[in-house]
């Protein structure tokens, strides 16, 4: 038999968990990702990553963890595998230690923990506030180290375009362009991972970095492999508006004492630091005593929405509140928050240690992603799996801050296990497919360049982009109604007609942005419809998911996973039950007792 | 009617390695916190010089837009920088851009800075655990070695340390001072100093510490703020210290 081979496309967090654990499985990688690994999205991430620890004597346990994963995710996640990564969750830290992470450290010399939102708990290790950014050197430092070994192949400044599968609806390699020479070629493998991220680009500006696009996620949906809760987008309640991106402020500003704030007055003028506490409005604090700041995310999204829109109370008119941390100690910020504080700075140009920083809700995390068995990782496609942002897998209608990360190297590393499995059993490997298959598939892409390259048209790829985010952002992320959900649908129809009328305004061959850009654009319109349609049709509010026409959840008619499928080059939306049979599903309130 | 404000950027184009360079102007209406990536994606939606010509958009690279992937850097205003954190309001105009001279020219702005990522296998700059598996809690670690050690890890391979460095250029292979205090940070971990010998040895042949010429360009241009001048001068102590144990020990 040959020697079994395993392609990876992606290296941030889960990317390169998988690529490690394959590689020490004895199977070698090929390692595919748009930017260096080193440069991927997960360095971004910023305030930590849980694990039921217990090391502060508060009784955390990793059943707690559990619940509240499930109850923070409004009881939308298949429940045994979560259950399995909050048990898995402190070894992940153990490990991650072990690869030599910053962590802060107690007095003790032991990892400190923080608290996040959607918890009681300080259940999150943190490395200043740049933890996604430590946590990917570490793996990235180990998959270096393999690949010094000769285990793992990386091919960066390669972006992936298309499976390669075979009259027996196995996949059996992939097809990607190398960005310099936007040359298209094929690679057999016996399986691949997919671990491409978020998907922030639809949605115009987001908290996420430029290459997460989804782009990779809508070319598998058009090959076959189904989409689950796509509908479920999280938008993070403290962003800095921007007009090239929304700069995230962490939710460890809030864990750490910062406190969100209008003034009782729509008209105050004076400096915030001159509003006296009687006159300040911390309706945070004021409707959820018990959690405060620290609510999850769609109820503090919801209620900055609320302040500024019904209550009319926004800073100067304007969308944007307080997020003051001038109260907390200097030496506690600067040891605890100092990067996040630091990105305030430098991109507005003002202290955020001296002045409230004033921020709004931003569009941040999918929930929704390929869809993946209760098991192992894989899609439905044989020889196809996913792991991190990109799979649907772990955070049900909401996810909780810090999940994300030990997500990411959970599903990562199991993923990257199991297609090492499957791999090593395939009775009849890559090796021994026909030509055939990856020579149709590459013609069938380098089609779509020439295409692309030669057509003479009046549109703008960018042009069609900023208006697919503004529609997006306008109609499929807070506040969701069926009216606008179905425009917004139209309006996407519109731009897909618009876009077989694109003109590139670069046509040479060598290194060209505007040929891949116009690429992922096509996948990322496909890729809207379905979060879109999956909103209109879900009438009832989960998590994320509101709708003012159905505020409540509705566990009768909707306590289901939303499974998108391509039929005949169409969205079609199918429906499965939820594995809830560990945690039975109750009320989610936070301004109350759980 | 006030006139609107203008943004004029002057880009440094190229086509490919071996293509002539050349310079084209454009102009760019002018919105509030405006940076040089915002006028690189405005010239991409409309790429036409500021007199009037159609050209193309302008390759480069980028991908956080806050300062912390390490894609984005080039010369602006002949200084090495991000451009994702360069305001425009804080620039003279007209706002130069150029790719980094000491790395391989892709197209435009974009540079090949592979090399870095080579410096980093070549110098062993990882933690040689035994394998993902469970094996508990990694070993204890002092705050102090923590708060000496965060600041190291946060280095972005951008390469503006090596593109200000009189030693890096074509007659020698210097690995720069990123590659030195990535040494620093490993060694001083408690199980990374298992292996310190062998990361030290690998910085004395040709490229290595002994390259450095203290010009300290490389501490006033990193972003990150990394101690790059104190990391070379304790690396440097560690190496001597090596090289005279080994000679003594003959
Ligand atoms: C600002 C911010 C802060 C965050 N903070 C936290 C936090 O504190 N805690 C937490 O738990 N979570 C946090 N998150 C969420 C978390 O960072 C992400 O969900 C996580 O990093 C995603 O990791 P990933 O491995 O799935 O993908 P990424 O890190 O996004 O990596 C995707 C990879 O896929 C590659 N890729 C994509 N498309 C293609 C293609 N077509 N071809 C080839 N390669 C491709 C990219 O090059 C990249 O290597 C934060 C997110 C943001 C935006
Ligand atoms: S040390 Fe500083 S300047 Fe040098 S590569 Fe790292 S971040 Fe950039
Ligand atoms: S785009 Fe990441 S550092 Fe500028």
């Amino acid at each position: 038999m040959t020697q079994p081979k395993i392609i990876v496309v992606g290296g941030g967090l889960a990317g390169l968990m998988a690529t490690i654990r394959a590689a020490e499985a004895g199977v070698p990688v090929d390692l595919f990702s748009i930017v260096p690994v080193k440069r991927s999205h997960s360095v971004c991430a910023q305030g930590g990553i849980n694990a039921a620890k217990n090391q502060k004597g508060e009784g955390d346990t990793t059943d707690k963890h559990f619940d509240d994963t499930i109850y923070g995710g409004d009881f939308l996640a298949n429940q045994p595998l979560v259950k399995r990564m909050c048990e898995a969750a402190p070894g992940i830290i153990d490990l991650l230690d072990r690869m030599g992470v910053m962590f802060n450290r107690t007095s003790e010399g032991l990892l400190d923990y923080r608290r996040f939102g959607g918890t009681l708990y300080h259940r999150t290790a943190f490395a200043g506030a740049t933890t996604g950014q430590q946590l990917l050197y570490a793996l990235d430092e180990q998959v270096r180290r393999h690949e010094a070994e000769g285990k793992v192949r990386k091919f960066e400044g390669w972006t992936f375009l298309s499976t390669v599968i075979d009259e027996g609806r196995i996949c059996r390699g992939i097809c990607a362009m190398d960005l310099r020479t936007m040359e298209v070629k094929t690679f057999a493998a016996d399986a691949a991972i997919f671990a491409t991220g978020g998907i922030g680009a639809i949605f115009g500006r987001s908290t996420n970095s430029v290459v997460c696009t989804g782009s990779a996620q809508s070319a598998l949906f058009q090959q076959g492999v189904d989409y689950a809760n796509g509908e479920f987008i999280q938008v993070h309640p403290t962003a800095i508006p921007g007009e090239d991106k929304l700069r995230l402020m962490s939710e460890s500003a809030r864990g750490e004492g910062g406190r969100v704030w209008v003034p009782r007055n729509p008209a105050e003028k004076r400096r915030p630091k001159d509003v006296p506490e009687a006159e300040r409005f911390y309706f945070l604090e004021e409707w959820y005593p018990k959690y405060g700041n620290l609510v999850p995310r769609d109820i503090a999204t919801r209620a900055i929405h609320r302040i500024v829109y019904q209550e009319k109370l926004g800073l100067d008119g304007q969308a944007a509140v307080y997020l003051d941390v001038t109260q907390i100690p200097r030496e506690t910020l600067k040891r605890k928050l100092e990067g996040i504080l630091e990105i305030y700075e430098k991109f507005l140009g003002v202290d955020p240690r001296e002045e409230p920083m004033k921020v709004f809700p931003g569009m941040h995390y999918t929930m929704g992603g390929i869809w993946v068995n209760g098991e192992d990782q894989a899609s439905n496609v044989p020889g196809i799996y996913a792991a991190g942002e990109c799979e649907y897998q772990y955070h049900g209608a909401n996810r909780l801050g810090a999940n994300s990360l030990v997500s990411c190297i959970f599903g990562g590393g199991l993923a990257g296990a199991a297609a090492s499995k499957y791999a090593k059993n395939l009775e009849r490997g890559a090796a021994s497919t026909s030509s055939a298959a990856f020579d149709a598939e590459k013609k069938r892409q380098e089609k779509k360049n020439q295409k692309l390259l030669s057509q003479d048209g009046s549109e703008n790829p960018i042009t069609i982009w900023r208006e697919l985010g503004d529609v997006m952002t306008e109609h499929v992320t807070v506040t969701r109604i069926n009216k606008n959900l179905e425009a917004a649908d139209a309006k996407l129809r519109t731009l897909q007609e618009r876009y077989k009328k694109i003109n590139l305004s670069d046509r040479t061959k060598w290194s060209n942005q505007t040929l891949n850009f116009a690429r992922e654009l096509e996948n990322m319109l496909i890729l809207a419809r379905v979060i879109t349609l999956g909103a209109v049709a879900r009438n009832e509010s989960r998590g994320a998911h509101y709708k003012p026409d159905f505020p409540d959840r509705d566990d009768a008619n909707w306590l289901k996973t939303t499974r998108a499928k391509w039929v005949n080059c169409d969205i079609q939306l199918t429906y499965e039950p939820v594995d809830v049979t560990l945690i039975k599903p109750r009320a989610r309130r936070y301004d109350a007792v759980k | 009617m006030a006139e609107t404000k203008q943004v004029i950027i002057r880009v440094k184009r190229q086509a490919g390695p071996k293509e002539p360079a050349r310079w084209e102007d454009f102009s760019l209406k002018w919105r509030p916190s405006m940076n040089a990536i915002i006028c690189l994606r405005d010239i991409a939606e409309n790429p036409v010089t500021r007199d009037g010509k159609k050209t193309t958009p302008i390759t480069y690279d980028s991908n956080c837009l806050e300062e912390i992937c390490g894609s984005c850097a080039m010369l602006i205003n002949g200084k090495a920088r991000m451009a994702c954190s360069a305001l425009v309001d804080h620039l003279e105009q007209p706002i130069r851009l150029e790719p980094m001279s000491k790395f391989p020219l892709v197209r435009d702005l974009a540079v090949d800075r592979q090399f870095m990522f080579e410096s980093l296998k070549r110098v062993k700059a990882w933690i040689p655990i035994d394998g993902t598996y469970d094996l508990g809690e990694g070993p204890r670690v002092s705050p102090e070695v923590q708060e000496k050690g965060y600041p190291l890890s946060n280095c972005i391979t951008c390469g503006n340390c090596l593109e200000v460095c009189p030693q890096v250029n074509e007659h020698n292979q210097f690995v720069g001072a990123a590659i030195i205090s990535q040494v620093r940070l490993f060694n001083m971990h408690p199980t990374g100093a298992m292996n310190k010998r062998e990361r030290l040895e690998a910085l004395m042949g040709p490229g290595g510490i002994q390259e450095c010429a203290n010009a300290q360009n490389c501490v006033h241009a990193c972003p990150k703020g990394i101690p790059l001048t104190e990391s070379i001068a304790e690396v440097n102590r560690d190496a001597w210290k090596q090289a005279l144990l080994g000679w003594l020990l003959g």
